[in-house]
Parts: structure tokens; C-alpha cells; sequence
């Protein structure tokens, strides 16, 4: 037993640490201190800085472009992100469709997109989730119909995050409807730019545009679009699904949500002393800490357990079920550290007229409400637990 | 970074949890745990025969261990039978003895049993409030007060006494015949004893034993925090068993989606439960021990009690009655938060650390 990082793992910290001061742009890291939407200029500045470094595809192996990490190196480098205020990694092309590629896609697949992936041409974003298939996601309707030597997709996509600066979109689509609901659907790939497909955004609660309804009317899209077999798409879903877990408990993330709150908690007053103080306040705060702390461990232990077995187990639905209410905990203190200094709508707080508080906390309440997301999105935890109950408990 | 047991105390483990499936099962555990005094004197001998004791203590003091991860190894193992061997007082008692340099080989022998006295009625878990003073005879020292639910105070050799000692505290040991003890059963079986003293003869054991009886208390939180563990992973896994056996409404309950997700939150509880004690395990002996040490108790004492509370409501009727095993689970997880610093007390430590 040994929770300490190896010498090597230290020496790797050190240099991603150094890294990020050096090349990460102060105006990007105070845009996500701050917490607002970050523009795809900004977004795509920070992978093409990743991308020089090589650090940019972390889950790829070697072969294929990525840095070939071990499990607990890429924590180390999201741990570090985090304490850095970098952005997080787009993952549509990344972290999803890439792996996708690598293990199912043909080599002239490989060979076209996942450069353009790495060097940004291309901007992916998921064609999964539909208005009527969410967590029943295999009771998806949008079909794909032979025609020659194309597939002519009709259907609505939803969720999809990012998708007004998207150029391709990888989509499940129903090609057998006569068979069990997983045993008739296909992973296509396509261009954003085929006529035929609509996009709209979608506003959110916060007020944000985060996400978009993605419309399809006879779009054609080449055969050779067909990633893997046809009618094998569930399998491609589920690998896409549960591949890439090491982040899920978003702890870095809780670490910023935590460090953040107690800053609030001591510059704002209460009753003439820092709200810190005050013992109603600081227990939740402990609790919230003592959670995350464990939590910390909890993550390693998975990671230590994935590197062991190559591959994680659904103890990774535990880190989601957890890390999220962790999270979504931290964002509530927040909000309701700065009190009425949280209320006004992000914006109408300017520099001139600071009537409540300094504007660089002026996101709080809009990302609790926009945080509310993460128990939902990715498998809702109430899918997480069924999960858990089928593959653990075996009930 | 290595989440494995070292291949000696996944060994210990092996042998200890052998050892207690074959010689303490339940039905043994709740006959002799509830009866005078409280404990299987036999067993408790074949228990030290297997090093249970020796894994507690540093090689410098005698011992085999005496690190963090070796306590946890031996009490979840103890906490999986819910063991009421006196254990937890040996461990504590090491450590005060180790601080001191003093001798404790009959204490790893097993020959003299220990208790530690830290509490009092109304100081249950602070030791800035202790009222038991020592007073100098000489050479020899006399104490006065009344030291409080003792746990292993019943069956004690010797008891480890923290008093008031010039400016701060020191740690006398009393003979358990010289002072006025008086054994009792515990709910949740083991037990403790009232300490009465009143110019009680006793020996300074350590003087400006602050540090040394903080190390202990801090042993003892993760003790407590890995018996827990042990405990909640057999309360869980019964209940995850008799969700398959037990049908209703011609269905195995454990096909209703309201018990699956209750089940699947006892199970992130103990995980984290279990990584809040790796990581005091860590710290223990470390700057930051206490820190930890508190983090975990607090967040021991939210786990066990969902757990406890659920396994008793997701059994029904059954887990109810003394002789279903689950009952007796549930009362060990919730009486062992009132040891060594409740949830609040521990939470409340936490937070002192905020203030600008």
C-alpha cells in the first residue's frame, strides 16, 4: 500500500506543471477561472498549443499520435490542467470518436481523419441522444436507408453539445428496424455540411448556448461513411461509452470548486466576521471536504485497478454517481456564499457599477444551475446505478 | 503508487480472517460478547498466539508493524467477525508505551491486557478537558477521578490513565486492582468499565503526553475506521444476499428498483469509506495524521450509519432480532461512533482549521 506517485510520476508532474506555466495563455486560464463560455477560438488555440507538445490526443496510444500515457499520468496531467485553470479537452473527436477510430475504423479511415482530428481541421461533435431516446438511448429512431451508394439519413439528434461549431458529427442510426432494438443500428459518420441538416441551438437554463438540436432530412452520406459493421453500432456505443473514464469524477475540478468556495467564504461577511466562521457554513464545507478527499482516493484506487487490468470495471459508475454530487455540492456553497451577490444575470454587473460584488464571480449561480448537467449527461446516475446493480451486485 | 496489500500483511489478513471464520463464528461472537466478561478469554489468547498484537507495535518497541496499514489489516479483519476482543486498548496502550520508550512485552504477549482512559463523562472525546488529576507521593504518583466507558476496562490488567500533570497531561498506568472498576456490557457487545479513582496509587508513564495520546487517539480512529469497513462490507454483502433470496409478490425483492439503487448507495458509501481509511492509514505517525485521522471518523460515522440503518430496513422484520447476525452488525456500526470522537465532534475539527 502506497499512495505516494512514483519518482517517475513526480518528475512527469514536474514537467507537465512547468509546461502549463509556460505555454498555457493567461487570458485563457482567467476566462475558465472565471467560469463564462470559452470561445472556440479559445478552445481551439489551447488544443493547437497540446497538439506541438504532442499532449493533445492523451488516450490515444503511440502509434496513432498520443503520448502513450500510463493511467496515472493521464490523471497527473488532468490534475494539473485543473490546478492551472486550462480548458478542458474538447473529447467529441478526441476522446470519443479517435478510440472509436482506432479500434473499429478501417485504415483509410484512420489514415484521413485522425490527423485532421489532431490538427484541428476537423471539429466533431456526438449524434447520439434523441428527443425520445435518452437513457433508453437503443430505442433511437433516426434511420439510415440504402440508396445506391449512399446512406439517406432522416431523423432529429439532440444534446448535442458544441454542435453549432461542429464540422462532422458521428451519429447512431437505426438500419434494421425489424429486429431487437441494439441488433439493428449503425455508427455513421457525417459531414455537417451535406445539405439536408439543420442545426438549432438549444438555450439552457443558465441562459448558456452549450448545446443544439441536430435536424436531418434526407441527408446522403457516402457508404463508405459506415464505421465498422453495419447494424454493430451498439457495440461501437457501449465501447464509446465506457472507454475513457479516468476523468470522470471531475476531481480536479471539485479541487478548483473547493479551493474557490473557501475563498469566497473568507472575503464574504456575515454578521461582522467571514462567513468561514461561521459553523453552519464551515460544516458544510468540511463535509463537502472530507468527501472530496476520500473521493481523491477513490479515483486513484480505480486508476491503480485499470492500469492493473487494462481496462476500467464499472467501479467507474461509482466515481460518476459520487464526483458529480460532489461537484454539484461545492457549486451550491458557492452560490450560496456570495448570496445575494450571486443573483444578478452574468453581465449585467459591469466594471462601472459594482453594486454587489466583484464581477469575477458573477458566473456562480449560472454554473450552478449549468452543473446540474453532470448527474444527468453520460449515463444519469439513476442509469449508473442500474449499472452498478446489474455488473456488481449482480441483483 | 501500489493499492496491494504487502504479500506479509495480505498473510496477516489471510490468517486472521481464517482464524476468526473457524473459531469466532457469529453464533460464538454473540453468546460470549454480551456475557461477563464480555470477551472469550481462550480466544483472546489464540489471537495474540497468531501475532494480532505484534502487528501493532513497531519493531523499536518489540513489535512487527505498528504502521498505519498494519492496524487497518488487523481490524477489518476483526471488524468482518465483529470480534470483542479487547484490541483496540492493546493498541492504544502500545502506542503511549512506545512514545514513552517504556517496556511492553507484556502487553505483545498478551500476558497483561491494557485499557486506555481518556474519557470522561463530561469530556468524552477532548482531551483539554480531562478533570482527573495526578498528584506526586514521593516517587509515586496518586490519582483522582473518574475515568468513563473504558472500553476493555472490564477484563484490563493494567489501565493507561490520562490526568492533568503539572501544565499539561500525563499518562499514569494504574494496577486494575488498586482503582474501583467497574465492568459492564456494551449494546453492541464488548466491554468497558466506570474507572473510579480516588488517590488511587499509579506510575507516570509519560509526562507532556499530549503528542502521545493524540498519536493514539489517532491509532485508534483508524482502527475503529477498518473494523468499520470490515463490518459494512459483511452488513452490505448479507443484504445484496437476502435481496436474492427473499421474495415477495412472487419476485426476489432484489428485482425492485427502490431496494437496487438503495443497495448500489450503501456500496459507494463503503468505497469511500474504505478510501477515507486507506488514507488516515497513510498519514498515521505523519504531520497531517490528525487531520485525516478526523476526516475519517466523521466520514466513518455518515457510512455506517446509512449502512446499518438500511440493512436493518431493506431485511425487514428479521434484521430486527437478536438472533439474525445483521442485527448485530448494525448495532457495532452505530455505537462505534460514540468512540474516539463522534461524526459532529470530528467534523467540527475539521473545520477549525478554516479560520483566516
Amino acid at each position: 500500500m502506497d499512495l505516494s506517485y512514483s519518482k517517475e510520476d513526480l518528475t512527469f508532474r514536474d514537467e507537465v506543471r512547468a509546461f502549463l506555466a509556460e505555454h498555457l495563455p493567461e487570458e485563457i486560464a482567467s476566462a475558465v477561472r472565471c467560469g463564462g463560455e470559452l470561445t472556440k477560438a479559445m478552445m481551439e488555440e489551447w488544443h493547437a498549443i497540446l497538439n506541438t507538445r504532442g499532449w493533445l490526443a492523451t488516450i490515444w496510444p503511440k502509434e496513432f499520435g498520443g503520448p502513450g500515457w500510463s493511467p496515472v499520468q493521464k490523471h497527473i496531467f488532468e490534475e494539473e490542467c485543473c490546478r492551472a485553470y486550462a480548458p478542458r479537452i474538447v473529447p467529441f473527436g478526441l476522446n470519443m470518436l479517435g478510440p472509436v477510430l482506432i479500434k473499429f475504423g478501417s485504415k483509410e479511415q484512420q489514415d484521413h481523419y485522425l490527423p485532421r482530428i489532431l490538427d484541428g481541421t476537423d471539429w466533431w461533435c456526438q449524434g447520439y441522444s434523441e428527443p425520445g431516446a435518452g437513457s433508453d438511448l437503443a430505442s433511437l429512431k433516426t434511420k439510415a436507408e440504402r440508396d445506391g451508394d449512399a446512406w439517406v439519413i432522416n431523423g432529429q439528434k439532440t444534446w448535442t453539445t458544441l454542435g453549432q461549431h461542429a464540422d462532422w458529427i458521428f451519429c447512431l442510426c437505426r438500419t434494421d428496424p425489424d429486429v431487437k432494438q441494439q441488433a439493428g443500428i449503425s455508427f455513421i459518420l457525417v459531414d455537417m455540411a451535406t445539405p439536408g441538416i439543420e442545426v438549432r441551438p438549444i438555450k439552457l437554463i443558465e441562459g448558456g448556448h452549450e448545446v443544439n438540436e441536430v435536424f436531418f432530412t434526407d441527408v446522403r452520406v457516402p457508404i463508405g461513411n459506415l464505421v465498422g459493421e453495419e447494424n454493430k453500432g451498439w457495440t461501437i456505443a457501449k465501447f464509446l461509452l465506457s472507454h475513457e473514464r479516468t476523468g470522470i469524477a471531475g476531481v480536479g475540478f471539485s479541487m478548483q470548486a473547493l479551493a474557490e468556495v473557501k475563498a469566497i467564504a473568507r472575503q464574504t461577511m456575515r454578521g461582522g466576521k467571514p462567513l468561514i466562521e461561521d459553523p453552519l457554513f464551515a460544516a458544510r464545507i468540511a463535509q463537502a471536504e472530507i468527501d472530496l478527499e476520500a473521493m481523491k482516493i477513490t479515483n486513484l484506487r480505480m486508476l491503480f485497478k485499470a492500469q492493473e487490468q487494462g481496462a476500467p470495471g464499472p467501479e467507474t459508475s461509482l466515481l460518476k454517481i459520487k464526483g458529480t454530487v460532489i461537484n454539484q455540492e461545492l457549486k451550491d456553497l458557492a452560490r450560496r456564499a456570495l448570496g445575494p451577490a450571486a443573483a444578478p444575470f452574468p453581465g449585467h454587473v459591469t466594471e462601472g457599477n459594482l453594486m454587489f460584488g466583484p464581477t469575477d464571480t458573477e458566473h456562480n449561480a449560472a454554473r450552478y444551475f449549468n452543473n446540474r448537467k453532470t448527474s444527468i449527461f453520460g449515463g444519469s446516475n439513476e442509469i449508473q446505478r442500474n449499472i452498478v446493480t446489474k455488473t456488481m451486485l449482480e441483483l | 503508487m501500489d493499492f496491494n496489500l504487502t504479500e506479509d500483511r495480505q498473510m496477516l489478513a489471510d490468517t486472521l480472517g481464517r482464524f476468526l471464520s473457524e473459531q469466532y463464528p457469529v453464533e460464538h461472537r454473540i453468546k460470549v460478547a454480551y456475557e461477563a466478561p464480555y470477551h472469550d478469554p481462550a480466544l483472546w489468547d489464540q489471537l495474540v498466539e497468531l501475532g494480532a498484537l505484534y502487528a501493532l507495535a513497531p519493531e523499536e518497541a518489540g513489535g512487527m508493524g505498528g504502521s498505519g496499514f498494519d492496524v487497518s489489516v488487523v481490524f477489518e479483519a476483526l471488524g468482518k467477525a465483529l470480534c470483542p476482543e479487547p484490541v483496540l486498548g492493546a493498541l492504544m496502550a502500545s502506542r503511549i508505551l512506545a512514545a514513552a520508550g517504556a517496556d511492553q512485552e507484556g502487553l505483545l504477549t498478551g500476558a497483561s491486557k491494557y485499557a486506555v482512559a481518556i474519557t470522561e463523562i463530561d469530556a468524552p472525546y477532548e482531551l483539554d478537558q480531562i478533570a482527573t488529576v495526578a498528584m506526586a507521593k514521593g516517587d509515586e504518583f496518586a490519582l483522582s477521578g473518574r475515568k468513563s466507558t473504558v472500553y476493555g476496562g472490564q477484563a484490563a490488567d493494567a489501565i493507561l490513565v490520562a490526568a492533568k500533570y503539572g501544565d499539561g497531561l500525563g499518562v499514569f498506568a494504574v494496577n486494575a486492582s488498586d482503582a474501583n472498576v467497574t465492568g459492564y456490557g456494551m449494546m453492541d457487545g464488548g466491554g468497558a468499565a466506570e474507572v473510579l479513582l480516588d488517590d488511587t496509587p499509579a506510575t507516570l508513564i509519560l509526562a507532556e503526553a499530549e503528542a502521545a495520546l493524540e498519536d493514539a487517539v489517532n491509532a485508534g480512529i483508524v482502527a475503529l475506521c477498518a473494523e468499520a469497513v470490515g463490518a459494512m462490507d459483511v452488513a452490505h454483502a448479507t443484504t445484496v444476499d437476502y435481496l436474492k433470496q427473499r421474495k415477495q409478490f412472487g419476485v426476489p425483492i432484489g428485482k425492485f428498483q427502490v431496494l437496487q439503487h438503495r443497495a448500489v448507495d450503501m456500496l459507494t458509501a463503503i468505497e469511500q469509506a474504505r478510501s477515507i481509511t486507506i488514507k488516515a492509514a497513510a498519514e498515521l505517525g505523519g504531520e497531517d495524521a490528525s487531520r485525516y485521522s478526523s476526516m475519517a471518523k466523521n466520514m466513518i460515522g455518515r457510512a455506517a450509519r446509512l449502512v446499518a440503518e438500511e440493512s436493518i430496513q431493506m431485511h425487514g422484520g428479521i434484521a430486527m432480532t437478536w438472533e439474525y447476525a445483521v442485527s448485530h452488525y448494525a448495532k457495532r456500526l452505530i455505537m462505534l461512533d460514540a468512540q474516539l470522537g463522534d461524526t459532529d465532534y470530528h467534523l467540527s475539527q475539521v473545520m477549525k482549521d478554516y479560520a483566516a
